[in-house]
């Protein structure tokens, strides 16, 4: 029975984590996502976990511990933000490299400088490429339904590969919102007993992690680790269907709103994405046949779904909550990407909103719409990636 | 050998055996070579105990001959040998002269 709650994002990510009852947990604070751990050391000091927590003296040495851990054949767990993600970077690819399922929200915040400790998504777009599985989350609901997924996911023992679940700062990760928690024993059963594939502490068979491999193997590795990647889409959906089964909750690779029929449409991500729904529905009422599309799995990117959901479409804007400063945003080079392939393909155009916590108004993306459906008409583009809600 | 394709590959560039650091030869990386002068040894191992690889042979409690294999020419023996009346058993030689 599912128990309906009113909580915080990071409350709701702790508890899906103390239902997993992981073996070890590396912990280092840092704002917005400090919360998390510290509710999660919480349960360890109340003895509702047995984790083991590795308190540690920066992110560099909690991923470098949760590597230890995860390679030493335990199921492994951490969270960061913004600084702390960029500090674990090159960490972030031994992870991967190495072929280790650590579960890691990230609770998303701007980069320095100048210093800001609000949401956007420069954080984890930098780790884009670090071969992490990324999962994006709405709200407190998806971001506890993403966590517990996200184990299923990354432990597949054809993926076996680390996952970062992303949730907005403060927007998400302090706002108490309406949710509905599983049942400890409904996630347990979930998730399932950990097992691990070559265990460092398995004493019987000796082995080593992170050999030296030149030009004769390099490429090959990399290779490999392609592959596995285009096998993750599968497997995210065969564990959205289960976990349908249990929660009642449809999951897919990105989820679409009012887009089936669309002219015009916004792709925008995580928490932003409910505010566009609500002026999608007014546009609807005036007769704009608008629609959304809101990426769930950004790594690996479902391109050829992508595609086909938008191709009917006569205009598209993708927002962006970060920037490739000196190039277009990062969401909008996939969706870029994506439409190319097509023969006919709709209008593209990038916005770049909200970056340190800038509030994202339902005018916004009015504004936005507006001038959707003035191309859709037949009219010119002005420009192609351009800030809006900033001041001239 | 046939070196391996991208799908025998184990994941991880785990390495799944002990002491598979033998299959890997690290002595054409040495640019000085030790020479031991057994007369000036007075088999004290402190060779042995300081070479960071498996460079120095020892049988019956006794050293004998460099691994030349594996002997990355560091000189941490040839500095650490007490040698005996101030003459080193270990000494460096430039390697191709």
């Amino acid at each position: 029975m599912a128990k309906v709650v009113a909580v915080t994002g990071n409350e709701a990510c702790a508890n899906a984590l103390r239902q997993v009852n992981p073996d070890v947990c590396g912990i280092y604070p840092i704002t917005p996502q400090t919360d998390m751990m510290q509710r999660y050391a919480s349960f360890i000091s109340d003895g509702k976990v047995d984790t083991e927590a590795i308190l540690v003296e920066s992110e560099h040495s909690s991923m470098s511990a949760c590597i230890g851990a995860s390679a030493a054949g335990g199921r492994v767990i951490t969270a960061t933000s913004s600084q702390g993600l960029a500090l674990m970077w090159e960490m972030l690819h031994i992870a991967s490299g190495d072929r280790l399922p650590i579960i890691m929200p990230v609770v998303n915040r701007a980069l320095s400088a100048p210093l800001n400790i609000h949401g956007d998504h420069s954080d984890a777009m930098g780790a884009r490429d670090t071969g992490w599985i990324q999962i994006w989350s709405e709200n407190a609901q998806e971001a506890y339904d993403n966590t517990i997924q996200a184990f299923r996911v990354g432990e597949h023992m054809d993926i076996r590969l680390p996952v970062m679940v992303c949730l907005d700062g403060f927007i998400i990760s302090h706002s108490i919102e309406r949710m509905e928690y599983l049942e400890d024993a409904e996630v347990k059963n979930f998730v399932g007993e950990f097992k691990n594939l070559y265990p460092l502490l398995d004493l019987e068979k000796p082995k080593s992690y992170g050999p030296l491999i030149l030009t004769d193997l390099y490429h090959e590795y990399k290779r490999a680790q392609h592959e596995v990647m285009l096998k993750v889409k599968d497997v995210v959906l065969d564990v959205a269907k289960d976990f349908e089964k249990m929660s009642g909750r449809k999951y897919g690779l990105f989820e679409t709103y009012r887009l089936e029929d669309a002219d015009i449409a916004l792709v925008i991500l995580n928490s932003a994405a409910g505010t566009s729904k609500d002026v999608i529905d007014e546009f609807r009422n005036k007769g704009i046949k608008a629609g959304l599309l809101k990426p769930r799995l950004f790594r690996p990117f479902p391109y050829e779904e992508v595609a086909e959901a938008l191709k009917n479409t006569k205009a598209v804007c993708v927002l962006d909550r970060s920037d490739s400063f000196g190039g277009y945003g990062p969401l909008f080079m996939e969706i870029s990407s994506a439409l190319y392939q097509l023969k006919e393909r709709p209008v593209l155009i990038n916005k770049i909103y909200g970056l340190g916590g800038r509030d994202y108004l339902p005018s916004h993306a009015e504004l936005v719409l507006n001038e959707l459906h003035g191309i859709a008409q037949g009219g010119k583009i002005n420009i192609i990636k351009e800030y809006i809600g900033v001041r001239e | 050998m046939k070196q391996k394709g991208w799908k025998e590959l184990v994941p991880g560039a785990v390495v799944l055996e002990g002491g598979s650091a033998c299959k890997f030869k690290t002595g054409s990386w040495r640019a000085f070579r030790p020479v031991w002068i057994e007369e000036n040894c007075i088999q004290c191992l402190f060779c042995w105990i300081y070479c960071p690889d498996m460079a120095i042979k020892v049988k019956d409690g006794k050293r004998g001959e460099f691994d030349y294999d594996y002997c990355k020419g560091c000189g941490i023996c040839a500095l650490e040998c007490p040698g005996k009346k101030g003459k080193k058993a270990i000494v460096m030689e430039e390697e191709g002269k």
